[in-house]
């Protein structure tokens, strides 16, 4: 259920360069459901900046009541969300939208993701870990410098590497490295920009996949339609990524 | 206990505060938040005979104090309105306030005439006033002369009270609102939003795929009020007030200046509980003003 709450700030840090890692504490918590489900961010209590800003989950403690976002501070809205310190509380709205269905993987899961598309895919791999499904990481950023979490993938499943800059693992995109890998899985998840997710798409036409996108939000429920995307699904209508997705099956977004 | 009633032509309102059309949907995604049936009313998203995609994203920008929108009056048409998302609505005790919208004249008679009939609509709220359209929309709200006829023929056809929704993108509010009047208007709800565009700095292309976007939120708020006090002295009309509307003293401002009740837009995405919240805290800051009922302060501004 959706819950609005202002939540306490346990820890955050910057992990990378401009990527920080945020914990909070409170009942919301409790309410995750589904790895790629994300919140909703007040992150003033004035109204500059005055909308919400959608920040995606990276780890969710049930036991602690506490989850772990990710995020990288680049505009004025993340800026004074990076300057949050442990005893402050923030406006928590959530958790919003339709997250990754763990269940569809039978056996190994190819988990691809993108810059600051990657967070989600971490508590994804945990959950499917769990499950006994294999996870195989292909993870992609500008640089070293922004590269993140990378040994904690690696104590989940086999973890690659790429950097635009080549300053770290393989130089290019992760499709260069999906080149070169076997297609021995049966589910594929992705997370990141969205050429990155058609890419992916077309790398594996055959394959099971889901698909987590990006749009600029409004209210992040689903009532003021200012995210939406065309679909093959229907002529006359178009999806939501706040509230139908962020996560969709592979082919249903027209990008 | 103060009296939050308050009772408009085809409205008895519980109390005044009304989520605004386009910031509310068709009321479900806040019904999973709380009980509908708390509202005054509700303002459905614009409604038009055919089924409209609205305009291409980006359709928000944030700006300071407020966000410009340019969604282009997307909604599921007539057919699917009348059949599927009102009598959704009827599960709640609640007023509904359809807003009509279209391109012709003939495209609002339409919509007016089968609209006022669903058992819970109790009455329009006619858009012309909707700044992000390429036909229709603000061409019907910023001539007094097509305004009026505009309001005429609603008149004629609709089974329910007419409020027409004003826009401020205009040099005399006073004259369309005159105009409405003297069209046989029940009301009026006032003001969507304002002009505007933001600018992506790096590149000095337009945030907003329309190039243009309708200004919302507190930043709004100080022209609202002046143009809910100009129209309520120049007409008999009673006033839904919007622009802003954040918080409860804000609402006791629109009614100060004029208004009968009041919308709430933009706050709704910012805080999802805005309209309850307000609802709650209303009868308290009635009481250490001075007041017994919501009555009571319409239009002080004009008396003192």
């Amino acid at each position: 259920m959706i819950k609005q709450e202002r939540m306490q700030v346990i820890n955050q840090q910057e992990i990378a360069h401009c990527i920080f890692e945020l914990t909070v504490q409170g009942a919301l918590a409790n309410e995750m459901a589904e790895p790629g489900q994300f919140v909703h961010i007040r992150v003033a209590d004035s109204f500059e900046p005055l909308l919400r800003r959608p920040i995606s989950v990276a780890s969710i403690d049930l036991e602690a009541s506490q989850f772990t976002m990710i995020y990288r501070a680049e505009g004025r809205g993340t800026g004074l969300l990076a300057e949050k310190k442990p005893g402050d509380t923030i406006d928590v709205l959530g958790p919003l939208g339709h997250g990754f269905p763990v269940e569809e993987a039978e056996k190994k899961a190819y988990l691809i993701g993108g810059g600051i598309g990657v967070p989600p895919l971490y508590e994804l791999a945990k959950q499917l870990n769990a499950r006994g499904i294999e996870t195989v990481h292909i993870l992609g950023f500008e640089s070293k410098q922004a590269v993140f979490y990378e040994d904690k993938f690696r104590k989940l499943g086999e973890t690659h590497i790429a950097t635009v800059d080549g300053s770290h693992g393989t130089q290019g995109f992760v499709t260069h490295i999906l080149n070169e890998l076997p297609t021995d899985f049966d589910t594929y998840y992705s997370c990141g920009p969205t050429p990155m997710l058609e890419a992916v798409q077309w790398a594996y036409p055959q394959k099971k996949g889901f698909l987590s996108y990006e749009q600029r939000m409004g209210c992040g429920i689903g009532a003021c339609f200012a995210c939406v995307c065309r679909t093959t699904k229907s002529e006359t209508d178009y999806i939501k990524v706040c509230s139908d997705g962020p996560v969709f099956p592979a082919g249903v977004v027209i990008s | 206990m103060s009296d939050l009633t308050v009772k408009l032509p085809g409205l008895n309102l519980k109390n005044p505060i009304i989520p605004a059309s386009g910031c509310f949907g068709f009321g479900k995604e806040y019904a999973q938040l709380y009980d509908l049936s708390q509202l005054g009313a509700i303002m459905i998203k614009a409604t038009t005979v055919e089924t409209r995609l609205g305009n291409p994203t980006p359709r928000v920008a944030e700006t300071a104090s407020g966000m410009l929108n340019a969604i282009g009056l997307q909604n599921p048409g007539l057919e699917k309105v009348t059949e599927q998302e009102l009598p959704w609505l009827e599960k709640y005790d609640v007023p509904i306030i359809a807003n009509v919208a279209g391109t012709t004249t003939e495209d609002y008679v339409e919509v007016a005439k089968m609209i006022s009939q669903a058992p819970n609509v109790h009455a329009l709220e006619i858009n012309i006033s909707c700044p992000n359209v390429k036909q229709g929309g603000i061409t019907f709200g910023t001539d007094p002369d097509v305004a009026r006829e505009l309001t005429r023929a609603v008149k004629e056809v609709s089974a329910v009270p007419v409020y027409i929704k004003l826009s401020p993108n205009v040099t005399n509010i006073v004259s369309i609102a005159k105009a409405v009047e003297e069209g046989g208007a029940d009301g009026i709800t006032m003001i969507n939003t304002l002009l505007g565009m933001r600018m992506d700095t790096k590149t000095g292309r337009p945030i907003i795929a329309n190039i243009t976007g309708g200004l919302s939120g507190p930043a709004i708020k100080p022209v609202a009020l002046r143009m809910v006090y100009e129209v309520s002295q120049h007409t008999k009309l009673p006033i839904i007030g919007m622009g802003g509307i954040t918080n409860v003293d804000d609402v006791i401002d629109f009614l100060s200046a004029g208004a009968s009740a009041v919308a709430v837009g933009t706050a709704n995405f910012v805080n999802p509980f805005v309209c309850p919240e307000i609802i709650g805290q209303l009868p308290e800051r009635l009481h250490e003003l001075g007041f017994d009922s919501v009555e009571q302060l319409v239009g002080r501004s004009h008396r003192l």
